[in-house]
């Protein structure tokens, strides 16, 4: 994709949420936090890709020759797994704790 | 239809997923499908991700994807309601370090960057950077690892602006070097050891930032760091070139923002002045005007009598409530008093607590329910018509002197009403004064009373008190 519609997607995007949440219930704001902080774990699809990238020449483990680029992506993988996976079921957990009576 | 096609058509349907969901975050009836659908879009958005043609082996994906679920899974079933603040601040910081990461990989395979894609891996290691270790001390700060405190050190605002500057310095060196080119002949530091030095920076400015400011701001600090994770993923976007990336990150970072807006609102206080930190210290000097006040003191039996005669109560819960995990037995008094016919409300001040909505989690896990959690523009004006305020743990948010005292450093703060109640009770554990370093003015006014104790003790204490005289 070019760089022009990547900036226009990034300016729209930046408007459109502001326009979403504009107004958020107090109750709300902790879940909003952690749901919105959990997909922030998007990276997972760059990091995805840099771990599986044909990159080799830095490190030997188990057999593999791994390149510096797979390792760091690998680590991204981690983390913006953690991220991804322990945000939307915590929210989840506090989602489920805001019933009415 | 190739893999072009077919992963942009993907990530449309997955960006569409996360808007919907966000937008059912926002209200409470959907905020559970809300982030199933984000979920979704997740879901497929890694999945189309899988296919990509750069991937030629799958081993370290799995192997990383199965680590991290494990890691995420025992995180979040076990972490206490108490602990979500931390919880929220350490997956944040998560998210920080993997988009450096992904940035950094990125930069270390290209070979031909453009200038713009420079600068966007830059900000992407840099925002990145400074997210993870800033989220790191938050975490820290509320387990109690570092100092609640605001740490100042010598020329803090001259060292953190030089040390931003020197990195978009090296930023710009970047990208001069791969396109720009006119500081060819001038430095000759090849960009791998730009790169380096720019994480050693980011990371070094994330503790220097977030160590001054103190705990009851964490509120702020964490909506705004929960903003940066999305700019950071938004940057890595640019990077990688990826649409989804580039939308998602941006609304993450759009709704950061409202949330710290609505924070630094609720204090009366710019963004910046609570970026600057140290707030809280600055009154200890001139404590020699401090004026002598005179409390009185219940014990258990006055005040249960209290509790016995009145017709309304509302209960304001503050940080001190979540300290002594007192949310279970705060329901456990609400609910007897309603038992006696007695209305019983409770006063949401927006930034009670360590982060936004920290009272409304703990008080829903208790379950309490929700209708009769007021936000503080709702019931304001009920404290005038109210026979008892009980004050659990809140103190800065219930200080009429933000109101009147010019020099107080909290005026102009919006504060809960409660010095209007016939009679306010606050449960402390001393008089040791909040946050801010000042004496609360309240608990010298006539209609107050002190009831010292730990607030799940006491409250406990309160509740065998009144089931015993009737």
């Amino acid at each position: 994709m070019d760089l022009f519609t990547l900036i226009t997607i990034f300016v729209l995007a930046i408007f459109l949420g502001f326009e979403l949440i504009s107004k958020i219930p107090p109750t709300l704001h902790t879940p909003l936090m952690s749901g919105s902080n959990a997909i922030s774990g998007i990276t997972l699809v760059g990091a995805v890709i840099s771990s599986g990238i044909d990159d080799t020449g830095f490190i030997q483990v188990f057999n593999m020759d791994l390149g510096l680029s797979s390792i760091l992506g690998f680590l991204a993988v981690i983390f913006a797994t953690i991220n991804v996976v322990g945000g939307f079921l915590v929210t989840d957990r506090m989602d489920r704790m805001f019933k009415k009576k | 239809m190739n893999y072009e096609h077919f992963s942009t058509a993907a990530y449309i349907v997955s960006a569409v997923f996360f808007i919907l969901g966000i937008k059912r975050m926002s209200k409470v009836k959907t905020a559970r499908q809300g982030n199933a659908f984000a979920a979704f879009g997740m879901l497929i958005a890694v999945l189309v991700t899988l296919f990509n043609h750069k991937i030629v082996s799958y081993e370290l994906i799995i192997a990383g994807i199965l680590i991290g679920a494990m890691i995420g899974f025992v995180l979040a079933t076990t972490v206490q309601m108490t602990a979500m603040p931390q919880m929220v601040a350490l997956l944040n910081g998560f998210g920080g370090i993997a988009s450096l990461l992904v940035s950094s990989s990125e930069f270390n395979l290209a070979h031909d960057l453009d200038s713009f894609t420079s600068i966007t891996t830059f900000l992407g290691i840099f925002i990145g950077g400074v997210t993870f270790t800033g989220s790191l001390i938050a975490f820290g700060k509320l387990q109690g690892i570092v100092t609640e405190k605001s740490v100042m050190y010598p020329m803090q605002h001259f060292i953190n602006l030089t040390l931003i500057l020197v990195s978009v310095g090296l930023g710009y060196v970047m990208a001069d070097q791969s396109g720009i080119h006119l500081l060819d002949g001038i430095i000759e530091t090849p960009s791998h050891e730009i790169v380096i030095a720019i994480v050693v920076l980011a990371l070094l400015l994330g503790v220097l930032l977030v160590i001054p400011i103190g705990g009851a701001d964490m509120p702020v600090v964490i909506s705004l760091l929960n903003s940066y994770s999305g700019i950071a993923a938004a940057m890595t976007g640019f990077v990688i070139q990826n649409s989804v990336l580039i939308i998602t990150g941006s609304l993450v970072g759009a709704s950061g923002i409202i949330l710290t807006q609505i924070m630094c609102k609720s204090m009366n206080r710019s963004l910046l002045n609570v970026l600057l930190g140290g707030f809280g210290n600055a009154p200890a000097a001139k404590s020699g005007e401090k004026k002598d006040i005179i409390i009185k003191e219940v014990g258990v039996e006055e005040a249960a009598m209290l509790f016995e005669t009145a017709t309304s109560v509302i209960i304001v819960p503050g940080y001190g409530m979540a300290v002594a995990q007192a949310q279970h037995v705060v329901r456990e008094l609400s609910e007897l008093l309603q038992k006696r016919d007695i209305t019983v409300k409770f006063a949401i001040h927006p930034v009670a607590g360590r982060m936004p909505g920290h009272m409304n989690v703990l008080l829903a896990e208790a379950n309490v329910p929700y209708e009769i959690l007021m936000e503080m523009d709702q019931i304001n004006d009920e404290f005038a018509n109210t026979d008892l305020a009980l004050v659990i743990g809140a103190n800065d948010v219930t200080n009429p002197a933000a109101r009147h005292d010019k020099s107080s450093p909290i005026y102009g703060m919006p504060i809960l009403n409660v010095d209007k109640a016939r009679t306010v009770i606050i449960n402390k554990r001393s008089m040791k004064p909040g946050y801010a370093g000042i004496e609360n003015e309240l608990y010298g006014f006539p209609n107050a009373l002190m009831y010292f104790g730990d607030a799940k003790d006491a409250m406990s204490k309160l509740i065998t008190e009144i089931k015993e005289n009737s």
